[in-house]
């Protein structure tokens, strides 16, 4: 009897702990996103920032577009073929890419390379007391390290998306017209057809709210790191795996707003 | 400085061709800036719409010449639908229009039949005719009927 009401007392301990983050967590975000009109403002760190998350992912985002590009040609075909609509390839390709895979791929790529890569910084930060340097320097760490990662994010992953949709697009192109003979104009010209704005929009929106997420999650989990070598490796874990996991719940939830 | 300078130039090429990578997305497959900009509307009443949508194909002689923008209810019994057809296409007034289907179970398009008249439909103007679609149940329950009464 003890044991059990000591369980149910967990699981609420636990409820009411998460509950507590994620009102922390929100609280954190909006604070950090107000301080967006705050002087001075940190064009220079926020730059830095860009160069760090977006142009150090472009590579990963760029192999990862085109080998899912070239895996869906290659699978789409022979499925499509069976039913004789393989004039259907092109677009099977390109709005798996543009639709889903682009936006959630690169969002997952994004959180394994540059995600992580936040936490483990900002926790590190808090470790040898930086942040308290910079506000003995009268500079908020708020606005020059939270603020900065956030914004760089929200801006360089739905850029780094439509990179990927791009590649992917070509990929698939190269693989099912001039590997597996389908007819290029019909690839072209259907796939043309049957992508309209509301395709790209949904994708493009996706991209943006996972941006702001990794970000958000990322600087959250750094910020409140336990300030100890073990503290800052278990938030970069925890960090990562959260933005995955929302990435994708998050997904589900604003491709229902966009059928 | 000189290091950030280039840090700089990085990330604005990264922006760059991200922005243009969104921008051909757009321009290329969604279509934006394409038709509906430019191009002139025409009505046309048909009894039956049969599935034809906003953003369904105006095809003359098998060439898509322009899009359905509306498709609405007119006075409670007949469906009107407006066509925005590029500009440069000119449509005999005496021209018919029909609704079709791209092969056995494909979308619907809009066909126009081009007319002999010299005079040519301008900003908009009416289909005198219209053809509504091909209903497949009505014409097998026709096939049928008839076979019955022989």
């Amino acid at each position: 009897m003890e044991g059990i009401m000591n369980m149910v007392g967990q699981v609420g301990r636990n409820v009411i702990q998460s509950v507590a983050k994620l009102g922390d967590a929100t609280l954190f975000a909006l604070a950090t996103l107000r301080l967006l009109f705050a002087k001075p403002w940190q064009g220079k760190h926020f730059v830095m920032q860009m160069y760090a998350v977006g142009v150090g992912s472009l590579i990963i985002v760029v192999i990862t577009g085109a080998f899912t590009g070239m895996v869906l040609a290659l699978q789409g075909y022979h499925m499509l073929v069976k039913v004789g609509t393989e004039a259907l390839l092109g677009p099977w390709v390109a709005l798996s890419l543009i639709r889903e895979l682009g936006p959630v791929l690169a969002a997952l790529m994004f959180v394994g390379r540059a995600g992580s890569s936040i936490t483990a910084e900002i926790g590190i930060m808090r470790v040898t007391e930086q942040m308290d340097a910079l506000e003995m320097m009268a500079v908020n760490p708020q606005a020059r390290v939270m603020l900065t990662r956030i914004i760089a994010c929200a801006i360089s992953l739905p850029l780094l998306v439509a990179i990927f949709d791009v590649v992917g697009l070509f990929a698939g192109y190269l693989i099912g017209v001039e590997m597996l003979g389908v007819n290029g104009g019909v690839y072209i010209g259907e796939t043309i057809d049957k992508v309209g704005m509301i395709d790209i929009q949904a994708g493009i929106t996706k991209s943006i709210y996972f941006g702001l997420l990794v970000g958000i999650i990322c600087t959250y989990m750094g910020q409140r790191a336990t300030a100890t070598t073990e503290g800052v490796a278990k938030a970069t874990t925890r960090a990562v795996m959260l933005c995955s996991v929302m990435v994708l719940v998050v997904d589900y939830i604003i491709t229902s707003f966009y059928l | 400085m000189s290091g950030y300078k280039k840090i700089e130039m990085v990330v604005g090429i990264f922006v760059l061709v991200g922005v243009m990578s969104i921008a051909w997305l757009a321009v290329e497959l969604g279509g934006v800036g394409g038709l509906g900009s430019n191009g002139y509307k025409v009505i046309a009443i048909f009894d039956d719409a049969g599935g034809v949508r906003t953003g369904s194909d105006v095809m003359l002689a098998g060439v898509p010449v322009g899009q359905v923008i509306s498709v609405t209810l007119k006075d409670n019994e007949e469906a009107e639908m407006v066509f925005n057809i590029k500009e440069g296409v000119l449509i005999a007034s005496d021209a018919t229009v029909s609704i079709r289907t791209k092969g056995l179970i494909g979308e619907k398009f809009v066909r126009v039949n081009q007319g002999s008249e010299e005079d040519y439909l301008a900003e908009g103007d009416e289909f005198e005719d219209t053809e509504s679609a091909i209903n497949i149940e009505d014409l097998i329950s026709k096939y049928i009927f008839s076979g019955e009464t022989k």
